[in-house]
């Protein structure tokens, strides 16, 4: 009975060397303000000049969702004081944002897809960090990530679900790194979100009371943040109380939302234009250029992949999550034409070995090439896809190229049908009660059968060809 | 528009401004005066006039993506009044 | 020594009658006895200027001199300046030496000027008498009852004293050409983005402008060639070329058109003043000027729009003193509220507080449209008067100020009269427009101001107009008394 109306604010860093508006660098892990210039400090008398790369992704970015990529966008002061922000002011956009309205389209679970609108988007600097160790009981601040360029993507409250939010936070992920945008890096910030959740009665047209969930920086925690508040607010209003327009933090360790009261109480941020930056111009010319260098995007990706390899939604899907992974698919398959079978190596022990190990597939020890090496020994029928998985971990701790390692370990699979043969015949001699049984129609067996072959062989023996010759000598 | 001391009030906690409650009554006198003055303005229609930010109508210039500044911490924070292992220490944040 | 302009020094210099060292230990003793009354420097730099003096003398030596090479001139204590505390005449900054140098004082150094000190102003640039400086109220050399003017009152006094022949000064509604009026000296204020921003401690970012004071317009010109230029750290400064000011000052100004704006002739002008300035036109007349009577119908409203652009934009720049990075912190805050409120309350004075209030309240929820929207459509409207007034006229004149210097205390609680002090001034900042002033007489023994405003970039002109000016009158070249 009750309906879920979700939007997001994605804040994404952008990939920039030097900050927002000074020369500054944007590297992560620096000892604390060691990274921060006068400019980031906010010092008397120090001004901001505009990095030319944030407004060029931002543009990027713009072209990529079909927005209007405002020819002249403003930038402007929001006011308030807090510990991490240096000047009491964030330069953000308000009125006049370089990015308009836009679309994304994300895929549900139940294979349909949804297009979700963008409100806009706009560039600001990101604040510094509050360090909430000990200091004698104060709190050290560190200004290193002050004045980092940020991208802060707004969506439409369209979202009915959390499933359908991560599904939205996940494609954006996606999308700003097929860009080359942003490093999407959640464990250092990189991209993180704020969610707006109300719930209202189904069928009822105007919107809930909204709360805003801050700083959630991982896919898990914006289904789980969500879900939690989406409870907390119908308990809220079915015991007959009433949603308060708030911020809220969520609280992975003890998952729950609380109120931050400590942010409410300035909500007048007194935005008005920065006097210390003029309007900042997008020509026709400069969005021509950008659309030049735009790489296909996941969407037009995954259709090709389905319609050129034949491949399902679902696993085009996965093989387009990240540039990186369908170009490693790509190549593999340039030199295997097993294409079915490459995706599943790739979707299956390769991403399985990267997720382990926490590695990018550009970090990948296995390459496109030996991937697509092995996949050809798999095909030729000189290993079996069980001896394969032996021979990818092998390759994955440097062992060399499948042939190599196939040779130096004796992998190679026994196709002499002879030698097969009187493996099998041995094992129906030592089985008699069990050939009894599989003969009176206990199917399950032939797996028995199959699996003793196989042991004998040390798995080198072709599973198929096994069932064969069992069937055959066991007349069945 | 008159002010009164609650507004004042409210405006010297937006601005961070402690300010002495026997000061108050004065400062809503004068900013009430000022704001007299300033509503002069109201005079002239406006109504299709375009707002103007900056004096001149140049455009923003945009500066080359290069790091230029080297780590200036220690000279920094020879002026900040209270620091402690490179960070600048403020009361106990509560969120 | 003293008495000369820095075109006389610099050839003194050049032809070896004095060294750069003696210059500087002259001027140096001539502040250390005299200022003592006047309170136009917070601080006197004088080994930093000795060291300087001496580098100076070496290059005048070896034969690669600027104009400005050994001349001691004094910078506003808004230039930051490395090394050597930048206080903007404030308590806020009472503690702080900055860590940079501005571009204006970095062009000074690398001109080899003798920097011998920080001047006096009011707090933040925020005043129109010196009264609001966290040091203590200049005084007017002509009578030390009276003020200098302000917020650049030091750097003006400083040089009508003939302490220093040039200082720096900011102007934001009129801070370099009223005390320039005031105390009876050269001032001029360039177009908006002509003079580096970057260092110079903001008050109103549009409409803050650095600038200079001298004897003579010539000498003006001489400083102000020396500080202007683009700077690619300040994003509203303008990649033009500095013209050579020297260059045009003597061109003949026949047939130059001059607009009067009667708003700036009507009510509210003092009939002594304004007799020194129909004096001033008809002098104009003689060098075979054109007088033409124009309009500058909204330039009324420049006082009500500029008192919520300016504090709207100085809220919000005064935020950064926070008593965190740099600045006055009180002691044993309770909490990080109380840190922020009672080193703010302690740091700033009346006034600044006073504007960052107003700022405040014009900006904040309900107020915007009616306050900031309407003061920067009324600001387009005062912009436009000009652009239609220079279709017509190649420079626009007027007095400076509505009165000269008033008693100290006289207006001091009475903010929205000091804030009046300013009508004729505060539309060339609104509109980002050059102006000058320049002595042009003297009402009660005190110094009159003569305004010229010109069009963009025409700093080069406005020069040559005050220049011709001073060539037929001597009001510039009066000292007052006690400080011949």
């Amino acid at each position: 009975m009750w309906e879920t109306v979700i939007g997001l604010e994605i804040h994404t860093q952008l990939a920039t060397k030097s900050k927002i508006f000074s020369g500054a660098s944007t590297a992560y892990g620096a000892e604390p303000n060691t990274q921060a210039c006068a400019v980031d400090l906010g010092l008397p008398g120090v001004l901001p000049v505009l990095n030319q790369q944030a407004v060029l992704m931002a543009v990027k970015f713009g072209l990529a969702i079909d927005a209007e990529v405002a020819p002249i966008s403003v930038f402007a002061r929001k006011n308030y004081f807090y510990p991490d922000l240096p000047k009491g002011y964030q330069i953000s956009q308000f009125e006049l944002p370089i990015v308009g309205k836009g679309t994304l389209t994300i895929e549900l679970e139940d294979g349909s897809s949804k297009v979700v609108g963008v409100t806009r988007a706009h560039l600001e600097e990101d604040a510094g960090k509050s360090l909430h160790e000990d200091f004698h009981g104060m709190t050290g601040v560190d200004l290193n990530r002050a004045g980092t360029p940020l991208l802060e993507i707004v969506s439409e409250p369209d979202m009915r679900s959390a499933k359908e939010a991560v599904a939205y936070m996940r494609k954006m992920h996606s999308l700003v790194r097929y860009l080359g945008i942003s490093d999407g890096n959640m464990q250092e910030g990189s991209f993180r979100c704020d969610a707006n959740v109300s719930v209202r009665p189904k069928g009822q047209e105007e919107f809930g009371t909204r709360t805003e969930l801050k700083n959630i920086n991982s896919f898990r925690f914006v289904e789980r943040a969500i879900d939690f508040e989406v409870e907390r607010q119908i308990d809220l209003i079915e015991g007959g109380g009433k949603v308060t327009q708030e911020t809220r933090l969520y609280d992975p360790n003890k998952h729950e939302t609380r109120s931050m009261r400590s942010k409410e109480e300035a909500m007048d941020y007194r935005y008005f234009p920065d006097p210390d930056l003029l309007p900042v111009e997008v020509t026709a010319e400069t969005k021509e250029n950008i659309r030049r260098t735009l790489p296909e995007l996941p969407d037009a990706k995954k259709a090709r992949f389905m319609e050129s390899f034949a491949l399902n939604a679902e696993d085009a899907g996965i093989l387009t999550t990240s540039r990186d992974m369908a170009d490693y698919f790509e190549q593999v398959i340039k030199a295997t034409d097993d294409i079915k079978l490459s995706a599943n190596w790739i979707m299956g022990d390769l991403s399985g070995f990267l997720n382990k190990e926490g590695k990018e597939i550009n970090e990948s020890p296995v390459t496109a090439e030996m991937l697509a090496g092995m996949i050809n020994r798999i095909k030729d029928n000189t290993i079996s896809g069980k001896i394969a998985k032996e021979v990818f971990e092998a390759m994955w701790n440097g062992e060399g190229d499948a042939d190599a390692i196939i040779k130096s370990k004796g992998l190679k699979q026994i196709t002499d049908t002879g030698a097969i043969e009187a493996i099998v015949d041995e094992i129906i001699a030592a089985n008699p009660g069990q050939v009894e049984q599989l003969k009176a129609g206990k199917d399950k067996l032939m797996g028995f059968f199959v699996g003793q072959v196989m042991k004998q062989t040390q798995g080198k023996a072709n599973p198929g060809q096994v069932n064969q010759l069992l069937k055959q000598k066991l007349e069945l | 528009m008159s002010l009164d001391k609650q507004d004042v009030e409210k405006i010297a906690h937006l601005a961070r401004l402690a300010i002495d409650e026997k000061d108050i009554p004065n400062y809503a006198q004068n900013l009430s005066n000022i704001l007299e003055l300033v509503e002069q303005m109201d005079a002239v229609n406006t109504d299709d006039v375009s707002p103007m930010a900056h004096p001149t109508d140049a455009m923003q210039r945009l500066r080359e993506d290069e790091v230029t500044e080297t780590n200036q911490r220690e000279q920094f924070q020879t002026v900040a009044p209270q620091v402690e292992d490179g960070l600048y220490l403020v009361p106990k944040v509560i969120e | 020594m003293h008495n000369k302009t820095i075109a006389e020094l610099a050839l003194g210099l050049r032809n070896g009658e004095f060294s750069s060292e003696e210059l500087t230990r002259h001027t140096l003793a001539r502040i250390a006895s005299l200022d003592k009354e006047l309170n136009s420097f917070i601080t006197v730099s004088s080994e930093h200027a000795l060291a300087q003096a001496k580098a100076a003398d070496e290059r005048l030596a070896n034969g690669n001199a600027d104009a400005l090479t050994g001349i001691p001139i004094a910078q506003k204590d808004i230039f930051c300046t490395n090394g050597i505390r930048t206080s903007c005449g404030s308590n806020m900054l009472d503690n702080f030496i900055a860590p940079y140098d501005s571009t204006v004082v970095s062009k000074f150094n690398s001109a080899g000027a003798v920097m011998v000190g920080k001047t006096n102003m009011d707090e933040f640039a925020m005043g129109s008498s010196n009264e609001t400086s966290f040091y203590g109220p200049v005084k007017n050399p002509w009578n030390t009852n009276t003020v200098p003017g302000g917020s650049s009152g030091g750097s003006a006094a400083a040089v009508a004293a003939r302490l220093v022949p040039g200082t720096t000064g900011t102007d934001t509604g009129g801070s370099i050409r009223q005390p320039a009026a005031l105390c009876g000296v050269t001032g001029i204020k360039p177009t908006y983005g002509r003079v580096s921003r970057y260092g110079m401690i903001a008050f109103a970012s549009s409409l803050d402008q650095g600038g200079a004071f001298a004897q003579t317009a010539e000498d003006a010109g001489l400083i102000l060639g020396a500080m202007s230029g683009f700077d690619e750290r300040d994003s509203t400064s303008i990649d033009k070329p500095v013209p050579d000011y020297q260059a045009d000052l003597n061109k003949d100004i026949k047939g130059l058109k001059i607009g009067l704006p009667k708003e700036f002739f009507s009510e509210g002008l003092d009939n002594e003043v304004a007799r020194v300035i129909e004096a001033a036109i008809e002098e104009y007349k003689k060098l075979g000027a054109e007088i033409v009577e124009i309009s500058l119908p909204n330039s009324g409203l420049s006082v009500p729009a500029y008192y919520v652009v300016a504090p709207a934009e100085c809220s919000s720049n005064l935020s950064r003193f926070d008593g965190v990075r740099f600045g006055h912190r009180c002691e044993n805050p309770d909490d990080l509220e109380d840190l922020y409120k009672r080193s703010r309350g302690e740091g700033f004075g009346a006034e600044v507080k006073r504007r960052i209030l107003v700022g405040a309240y014009v900006l904040s929820a309900g107020y915007y449209d009616a306050y900031y929207l309407k003061a920067q459509k009324v600001r387009r409207l005062i912009s436009e008067d000009f652009k239609q007034a220079f279709e017509k006229v190649d420079v626009i004149l007027g007095p400076t100020t509505p009165s000269v210097a008033f008693n100290l205390g006289e207006k001091a609680d009475d903010p929205v009269n000091m804030y009046l002090s300013d009508t004729y001034t505060i539309a060339v900042n609104m509109a980002g427009l050059p102006g000058m002033s320049v002595p042009a007489g003297f009402v009660n023994q005190l110094p009159v101001g003569l305004q010229i405003i010109g069009n963009y970039f025409e700093e080069g002109r406005l020069l040559n107009v005050a220049h011709k000016y001073q060539q037929v009158t001597d009001w510039h070249q009066r000292t007052p008394q006690g400080f011949e």
